[in-house]
């Protein structure tokens, strides 16, 4: 059955860029650039808060619908680097980026001063560190993000939250309580439930900003499964101060020291045969 | 001079010391206790007191009696009728007013010296003696605006004075809100609007609530800036009603009405040279104590149910 979901949004996310809109159908699957295409890549890109340059002259390709991992001693810059991703940087005064992201196959740039934030979340999710479920039902914080596209249907929101729930994972244990409170939830639940939020407004990037620091070993392991599925769907990046789980969700791994990006390639590369010392260090555990 | 040397560990030192410091634990606990129960006491004696004084007037024809010349056939009808419509007034000013503006110096305003200014103004407001506002509200509603001196100018003066009390429960609220359900509203897409009236207002709405009310409680007992702008004491008729018989129903004139509040009624009871009088004032005073206490009780009530359901 192929049906396309179509929500005001797709032609507001369109708007200006002369993208071909993006077809989506039941699966989630995008019809759009192979997989391992740039879906985005950072070119030159420069992060400050107030005059601290946290982010210095990164590029970086991030391949469409694979998995990226960002690893790298705390304080580095991950979080700074995934948040220029979804200008969650804009929250924050007094902050600015250099250089651009350019995001593909629109080929505009995620950065710059004239692209909306809105826009550009709109098209790219993100699943925090600690779960931040909305403190109302499991039903209304999946809903939430397809309400904020104007959808109203009441078929259509349920026919897309069950799907965002199966998609997490969360089908199950949720549909028989759909609208009890999201803070009933476990932990992992929870974290589950903020990925079915992301997940049901079709991000074409999901960001992860290390998503099971807060959660018991398996609660970790049911998410990282999950994100090793999501790799069809959707493209991921990952930060992780755990190197096992970057060994086992990630396809490719890149590793930032102090602001700068040192070395990124193929997962099992990088843990193997490191070709900067730093990384060698760090993987090591002789830092971090 | 002897070298300093660390506590040692033997059983019976620790005993000794560990005993002496709960000594001082436990005197704090007297002490404090002392403190709460010396609140307690006076807020206790002072309500027993009126209750007392005015133990012969609680009656139905004191609530629904005009005042008069003669104590026994005095009430509080108009005063508690009046304190009733002037809060409505206030109510309906003072928390849209005041939940917009903290809002948006929450959520909007850039944080520079001009928004840091007006912040302290807004904390030193609270600061202002009521009888300024009272000066304000003679020269700017009764004079400036022709207002007169009605139910309107009342509810609008004490909405000021309680306008900085909204202000700053609303601000409290609101920051109260954890910056991580704001991060994952906007990373969905959501504009700031959509926040603020999607989840901000939504999850503070018992902190707002609570701020509305204790400024309610201290708006009710306010005398002197109703008195500066001319409040009468001695009413024997009642506004005219807001609902009316005829279309459209609904009737605006009684916020031009003269009125009296419970207060106000007190002061002219107790100043009065006859005893009769002063269980009168006792009675109107106990009610109107219960009235606060009562308003104070709804705020704990609602911040404990907004507390149980939304706990971060
Ligand atoms: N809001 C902020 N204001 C100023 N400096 C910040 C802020 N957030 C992070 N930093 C600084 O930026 C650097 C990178 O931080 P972060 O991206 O959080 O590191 P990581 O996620 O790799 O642990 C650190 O030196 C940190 O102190
Ligand atoms: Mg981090």
């Amino acid at each position: 059955m192929e049906t396309t979901m179509s929500t005001p949004s797709d032609s507001a996310i369109a708007g200006g860029h002369d993208a071909p809109r993006i077809a989506i159908n039941m699966d989630g699957q995008r019809d759009v650039a192979p997989r391992n295409a740039a879906k985005a890549r950072a070119e030159g890109l420069s992060f400050y808060y107030g005059a601290h340059r946290a982010l210095k002259d990164i590029n970086l390709e991030i391949p469409e619908r694979m998995v990226t991992a960002l690893i790298g001693p705390s304080g580095c810059g991950k979080s700074t680097f995934l948040r220029c991703f979804n200008r969650m940087h804009d929250l924050t005064p007094n902050t600015r980026y250099d250089g651009a992201i350019h995001f593909y196959p629109d080929d505009f740039n995620l950065v710059a001063k004239d692209v909306d934030p809105i826009e550009v979340r709109m098209r790219i999710g993100m699943v925090f560190q600690k779960p931040n479920p909305f403190p109302k039902s499991i039903f209304e914080n999946v809903a939430y993000g397809l309400r904020l596209r104007g959808v109203r249907n009441r078929a259509l929101l349920e026919e897309q939250v069950e799907a965002a729930l199966r998609g997490a994972a969360l089908w199950e244990e949720a549909k028989d309580r759909l609208q009890a409170s999201a803070l009933t939830l476990s932990g992992g639940q929870q974290q589950r439930l903020c990925i079915a939020r992301a997940l049901a407004t079709r991000p074409e990037i999901l960001l992860f900003d290390e998503p099971t620091s807060a959660l018991d070993p398996i609660a970790t392991a049911k998410i990282e499964e999950l994100i090793a599925q999501l790799r069809d769907q959707v493209t991921v990046l990952i930060v992780t101060h755990n190197m096992q789980q970057a060994a086992r969700v990630s396809d490719f791994t890149a590793f930032m020291y102090l602001g700068e990006l040192v070395e990124v390639g193929d997962t099992s590369r990088v843990f193997t045969n490191p070709s900067k010392k730093a990384t060698e260090d760090y993987i090591t555990g002789r830092y971090g | 001079m002897a070298t300093p040397t660390l506590p040692s560990n033997d059983l019976q030192t620790v005993r000794r010391d560990v005993a002496s410091r709960k000594v001082r634990d436990q005197l704090f606990v007297v002490v404090g206790l002392l403190a709460l129960f010396a609140c307690l006491l006076s807020l206790l004696v002072l309500f027993g007191k009126l209750v007392m004084d005015g133990s012969d007037r609680f009656t139905w024809e004191f609530v629904s009696s005009f005042p008069s010349r003669r104590a026994v056939h005095a009430g509080i009808l108009a005063a508690w009728v009046g304190s009733s419509l002037v809060m409505l007034v206030t109510a309906c000013t003072a928390v849209p007013v005041g939940v917009m503006a903290a809002i948006y110096l929450e959520e909007y305003a850039p944080k520079n010296w001009f928004t840091g200014i007006i912040e302290i103004n807004v904390t030193n407001l609270a600061g202002v003696p009521s009888i300024v506002y009272g000066l304000l509200a003679l020269g700017l509603f009764v004079y400036k605006f022709d207002l007169g001196q009605s139910i309107v100018t009342a509810g609008l003066t004490l909405a000021l004075l309680i306008l900085p009390v909204v202000i700053v429960a609303t601000r409290e609220a609101v920051r109260s809100v954890p910056r991580a359900i704001r991060e994952a509203a906007y990373g969905l897409g959501a504009t700031r609007w959509e926040v603020t009236k999607d989840h901000v207002l939504p999850y503070s709405t018992g902190g707002i609530l609570t701020g509305m009310i204790l400024g309610l409680s201290r708006a009710i007992g306010e005398t002197a800036p109703l008195i500066t702008i001319g409040a009468l004491a001695f009413i024997a008729f009642l506004p005219t009603p807001p609902i009316t018989d005829v279309a459209p129903y609904v009737s605006f004139t009684w916020l031009t009405d003269p009125f009296t509040v419970m207060p106000i009624q007190m002061f002219n009871w107790v100043s009065r040279p006859d005893p009769a009088f002063q269980s009168n004032a006792a009675a109107a005073g106990a009610i109107l104590l219960g009235m606060t206490l009562l308003m104070n009780a709804v705020a704990i009530y609602i911040r404990f149910r907004f507390r149980k359901s939304i706990n971060w």
